[in-house]
């Protein structure tokens, strides 16, 4: 081989080179990587490290490292150089793989039906019984499809002597799959012309395969099958490779809520209604999966899944109590119960495993302590691996003590030297380093045994001596390379380059959870921008001149209070303004004090909450206008003067936001839930501050007109209208009844009945009959009744159907949360006022 | 053999803060059918009426009743009432049941030897659960109820007196989310608490013990009359004895039921067997109010008299009675 890259790639003696058979020559299936390594330049090679690099990043690959909702997901980290398998020896190794996803899936049949196993004592009843991951609430439940497993990953590793040992199972919600695709998307292009030459096997069968198996042999009852991706949602750790495979295989992503259970059948609510689901790919962790059954203060899960499971009126891949198999304590065992539930030897091994449950096995641990890895029998334990030669003293002697007490809690497992491979550093010194690695293999089910992925999630140790290979660590992932023995046909499920991430509601079923957030979404928005105004106007009077303005901010607070952004509780005698430094205060509280319900504050939280469940729906620009606003009010302002700034800052983004959702958002179902929110709490908020103002006394009412106008937004039309000092009439008309002013009753009205009925076309609904009644009674209210010098009489009746529209607006929006949101019966009919 | 004839009604009312649009809920009420124990006429009666419902058997045999509600309710009310007999059960002799280290003995995992299936069932009951912890505390506290050769049900006698004597029945100290943990270091409790304490001590031993969920006849103070909704469910534990079966002791009284305990079912704790679990979807759930009236049969008449329309009065009670 000739000099370059490769001449510095350290080779250690005690281990298996992947790529080198010994220095300076390559293993055969490797040589054409490493000529095509060679023949291009150093400014090559890292111009192709840069692509991988920002491959990963604008299509969005992240993997969560503590999932909370600050978002401290980082970018994948991928090596752009695969790792490459021989053909023969993938045909071997896939065959294992198959076998051990067959053993595993007739032990999940036996454990959850006769329990042979344990009765024959093939394997002990604590690492089932003992183990949380056993579900008992699943005894007895047959899969409709009849398999337990549709997805089982296995990591591997490769010893000194070449050979292939299995170190863990992943029975559960197999994860990998997605990111083994993304990072051969991303690979293949950065060596196009050595991918095609090498033959390399591709992966989009195997997908179309999962795909294809999951419809077909759900219980469909001849429709055609609906199979959907479930999350926890977008903090759990691997939320990017739930977006991006729901994409590729075509299924919705949805969370919990997005699916009910009605007569045990499971349902997707749709803005449409609710339709039927008949497969659920899940990675929702078992005890999350039905608080009904399983954790009960699961708020991710769908009530009633399990008893929909059990009736075999959908299948759920894989089946709900799989993680009973995750534990290596159940390795020892796996041979002898291979010959008796499949009769044919174990054809991959399992590291050499000793559970300390068995006397035997305990002596022999506590006496190679340094030869062994040490790990918990049970996954609850949420202990790491711990190498025994690492511990001295007392920290010896303490685990030494633990497994003595509790032996059937632990698990010892032989200290297997993975094989090295070449990543790339980019160093001039050393631009190859050698790291250990592992194999992430996948398998998924077929009517006729299980197929196996021809590739592999490969994992690097994050530096050479690491023996620990995880991507919460700083690993390192690399694609996998398996040979074929001649050309490949090219095919990929995917339609269109990917983009930024995306949830996939193509089409018209959106989800009712989307609906539903944008409609609060829009509620919040409008209630943030609406306190922040009245708020603004109380707080710019306090920094003025207080004294001159008494009986407004009396009047001020009154509506703080009625809009709820300052607490009843504060009221010190209603008509009296409280002292100037505690009326200070407590508007200051009402912007920024985030465990008050109804502050600024509080309505920002709620908003971005919304907005962050739809971010997907949201451009760049209008999520940043969200971000910044989340920050207007950090550090809380502490004087009067911060506040106005805070608010005017507050209100611009508002503005902004109302913009983009009149101007920026593609125009469908969903879009239309965001405006319904809009108008329905302005509705309700400027009816109910209208009403207020109308009911107090002739005098009071005079001196609410001013502001009230400026928490309408409307002072300049009025000024630039009438030119002159606010009265009665001419506002009740501009803010009441013209239907030009977007800040009127009126526009809320008649907008919410023209979208209406757009969604009674589209959706097929009919149009609630409140909107429609209190419209024409407004239509006929006469206003020359506010014309009268003392018009007490006329301002009571306007009151009136002002309180009116608003009850309208709330019964509106419970009206939409049951028929849209959550699909359930009306109690009873609404009456509607005569 | 003496036969006894209860009544049981068995009240559980839910009064939400906002309308409920969707709930399912899983009642654990219907006692099961036992060598000593016959259940002869039960109905439960629901309002609001459920949109659908259907009954199955769990794992360990109880009989459940599943309910899904699809319209706005603000209350849910449960009425459970049931005849069942009650036949005195044979009293195990404890000092010739088998030592207990023998006992824990024949159940540790011998590979490739086959066990029967009662000594699997068994087994179930032996491993921490979601009330049930595994502590080397406990199985010092339970020791020294234990000397090394002490016959089984011995033993386990001596332990529920010294719980009985030990710890103090408390109504309001604990609730369903206390730790079995919390209970040892508090001493205080209900009878949930106690079972889940003593059933703890003997899985930390290694033996077998499950939660058993039922009714207890109570005695009106001398002279008061029986009072409609004075009593409450109660739990007590049951101890797997090779050769003999299930044998139950109730710490809560520090005796062995036999004529006056009405078993609903059992299940590892609590989390298995309460008597309604349920999910809300919507609406602001509070703690049920809970009234159980267990009346013999000769007394029946004078405690509800020949009306039907009684009245009924619902009271928040502790989960237990002593």
């Amino acid at each position: 081989m000739p000099a370059g890259i490769f001449d510095t790639y350290p080779l250690a003696a005690d281990r298996f080179d992947e790529m080198l058979a010994e220095r300076g020559k390559a293993r055969p299936h490797w040589r054409g990587l490493v000529e095509r390594l060679q023949s291009l330049s150093d400014q090559l090679l890292d111009r192709r490290a840069d692509f991988v690099r920002d491959a990963i990043e604008s299509d969005g690959v992240t993997y969560s490292v503590h999932a909370d909702p600050k978002g401290t997901s980082r970018p994948w980290e991928l090596d752009m150089l695969p790792l490459v398998l021989d053909g023969d020896e993938w045909e071997r190794l896939a065959a294992a793989v198959a076998q051990r996803a067959r053993l595993l899936d007739a032990i999940m049949a036996d454990l959850y039906g006769p329990q042979d196993l344990l009765l024959e004592g093939l394997l002990p009843p604590a690492l089932v019984f003992g183990q949380p991951g056993y579900k008992w609430p699943c005894h007895g439940i047959r899969p409709a499809s009849g398999r337990f497993l549709h997805l089982y990953a296995v990591d591997l590793g490769r010893s000194a002597d070449g050979r292939w040992w299995a170190i863990g199972d992943h029975t559960q919600t197999p994860s990998g799959a997605g990111y083994a695709l993304q990072n051969r998307i991303i690979v293949s292009r950065a060596f196009p012309d050595t991918f095609r030459k090498l033959h390399v096997q591709t992966l989009a069968a195997f997908f179309r395969g999962l795909q294809e198996n999951l419809a077909r042999m759900a219980p469909s009852g001849g429709e055609t099958p609906l199979v959907v991706l479930l999350t926890a949602g977008p903090f759990s750790e691997t939320y990017f490779e739930h977006a991006f495979l729901a994409r590729y295989l075509g299924f919705p992503l949805v969370e919990g809520r997005d699916l009910t259970v009605r007569d045990d059948t499971v349902y997707l609510k749709t803005l449409r209604g609710l339709r039927r689901v008949h497969a659920i790919l899940r990675r929702l962790d078992d005890d999350y999966c039905d608080p009904l059954e399983l954790r009960s203060d699961s708020a991710l899960g769908v009530p009633g899944l399990l008893g929909a499971v059990a009736a075999g009126r959908v299948l759920i891949a894989n089946a709900l109590g799989s993680g009973v198999l995750e534990s290596s304590a159940i390795f020892g065992f796996l041979p002898a119960i291979s010959e008796r539930l499949l009769g044919e030897p174990l054809a991959i091994p399992s590291v050499a495993s000793w559970w300390c449950g068995e006397a035997p096995a305990l002596e022999y641990v506590l006496e190679h302590l340094d030869e062994l890895v040490i790990k918990p029998a049970f996954a609850s334990m949420r202990m790491a691996s711990v190498f025994g030669h690492t511990l001295k003293g007392e920290a010896r002697r303490q685990l030494v003590e633990s497994i003595r007490a509790q032996p059937h809690a632990y698990v010892a497992q032989e200290w297997v030297k993975l094989s090295q491979a070449p990543v790339w550093t980019g160093r001039a010194e050393r631009p190859l380093a050698s790291r250990s690695v592992g194999f992430r293999l996948l398998a998924a089910a077929t009517p006729n045994g299980y197929a196996v992925m021809p590739g592999a999630l490969a994992r690097a140790a994050p530096s050479s001596g690491v023996e620990v290979l995880t991507m919460q660590r700083g690993g390192l992932s690399k694609d996998t390379w398996v040979r074929a023995r001649g050309p490949v046909r090219r095919a990929s499920l995917l339609k269109k380059r990917l983009g930024v991430i995306d949830l996939l509601y193509t089409g018209s079923d959106i989800p009712s959870r989307v609906g539903e957030n944008l409609f609060w979404m829009g509620r919040h928005a409008e209630r943030t921008e609406s306190s922040a105004r009245l708020l603004r106007a109380a707080l710019s009077r306090v920094s003025e001149s207080p004294e001159d303005s008494t009986a407004e901010l009396a009047g001020l607070l009154a509506a703080a209070r009625r809009i709820g952004a300052v607490p009843d509780i504060d009221a010190q005698g209603a008509a009296e303004a409280p002292p100037l430094a505690s009326l200070e205060a407590t508007l200051l509280a009402a912007v920024s004090d985030l465990r008050r319900p109804g502050s600024v504050a509080a309505n920002l939280r709620a908003l971005s909450e919304n907005a962050l469940h739809v971010r997907e729906r949201l451009s760049t620009d209008n999520w940043h206008v969200l971000n910044r606003l989340e920050q207007a009010l950090h550090p809380a302002p502490v004087t009067v003067d911060q506040a106005l700034a805070a608010l005017d800052h507050v209100m611009l983004s508002c503005i902004s936001l109302a913009g983009f959702a009149l101007d920026d958002m593609t125009r469908d179902e969903g879009w239309r839930f965001l405006i319904f929110g809009r108008r329905i709490e302005r509705l309700a908020g400027l009816a109910g501050l209208i009403a207020m103002v109308l009911q107090a006394d002739e005098e009071e009412c005079e001196e609410m007109l001013e502001w009230l106008l400026e928490a309408a937004n409307s002072i300049v039309t009025y000024r630039a209208r009438y030119r002159r000092t606010p009265e009665l009439l001419p506002v009740v008309h501009l803010l009441v009844f013209d239907t030009s002013n977007p800040h009127s009753v009126c526009f809320q009205l008649h907008s919410l009945e023209r979208y209406m009925h757009r969604s009674e076309q589209e959706l097929g609904h009919p149009p609630s009959p409140l909107l429609t009644a209190i419209s024409e009674r407004l239509r006929h209210f006469d206003l020359t009744l506010l014309e009268a010098e003392h018009c007490a009489p006329g301002r009571a009746e306007l009151a009136a159907l002002l309180a009116e529209a608003e009850e309208t607006a709330y019964a509106l929006s419970d009206d939409m949360h049951r028929r849209f949101f959550i699909h359930t019966a009306k109690p009873a009919v609404v009456e509607v006022a005569a | 053999m003496r036969r006894i004839r209860y009544h049981v009604r068995h009240d559980t009312l839910y009064r939400y803060d906002q309308p409920v649009g969707e709930s399912h809920q899983l009642l654990r009420l219907l006692p099961r059918t036992l060598a000593w124990q016959e259940s002869i006429a039960h109905s439960v009666e629901v309002c609001p009426e459920p949109s659908r419902a259907k009954n199955f058997v769990d794992p360990f045999g109880n009989r459940v009743r599943a309910l899904h509600f699809e319209a706005d309710h603000d209350e849910l009310s449960i009425r459970s009432e049931v005849w069942i007999d009650l036949m005195s059960r044979p009293m195990p002799d404890m000092a010739a049941s088998p030592p207990w280290d023998t006992v824990r003995e024949s159940l540790r995992y011998k590979a490739g030897h086959s066990i029967s299936r009662e000594m699997l069932e068994a087994a179930t009951f032996r491993y921490e659960s979601t009330y049930i912890r595994l502590k080397r505390d406990f199985a010092d506290y339970a020791r020294a109820s234990f000397p090394p050769g002490t016959p089984l049900l011995v033993g386990v006698e001596a332990l529920m007196r010294r719980i009985f004597a030990e710890f103090k029945f408390e109504p309001g100290a604990t609730d369903v989310s206390t730790p079995v943990t919390t209970v040892f270091t508090s001493r205080r409790g209900v009878c949930q608490d106690f079972a889940h304490f003593m059933i703890s001590c003997l899985r930390s031993l290694g033996l077998p013990a499950r939660y058993v969920s039922g009714y207890l006849l109570t005695r009106p103070a001398a002279g008061k009359k029986r009072l409609i909704g004075a009593d409450a469910t109660h739990a007590w534990v049951s101890v797997f004895c090779p050769g003999t079966g299930w044998v139950d002791f109730d710490p809560t009284n520090a005796l062995l039921p036999d004529l006056e305990h009405i078993t609903i079912g059992w299940g590892r704790d609590f989390g298995d067997i309460s008597p309604v679990r349920g999910v809300i979807i919507g609406g602001g759930g509070h703690e049920p109010e809970i009234a159980v009236t267990v009346v013999p049969e000769d007394e029946f008449a004078s405690v509800y008299g020949a009306a039907d329309d009684l009245p009924f009065e619902l009271r928040p009670t502790p989960a237990c009675s002593a």
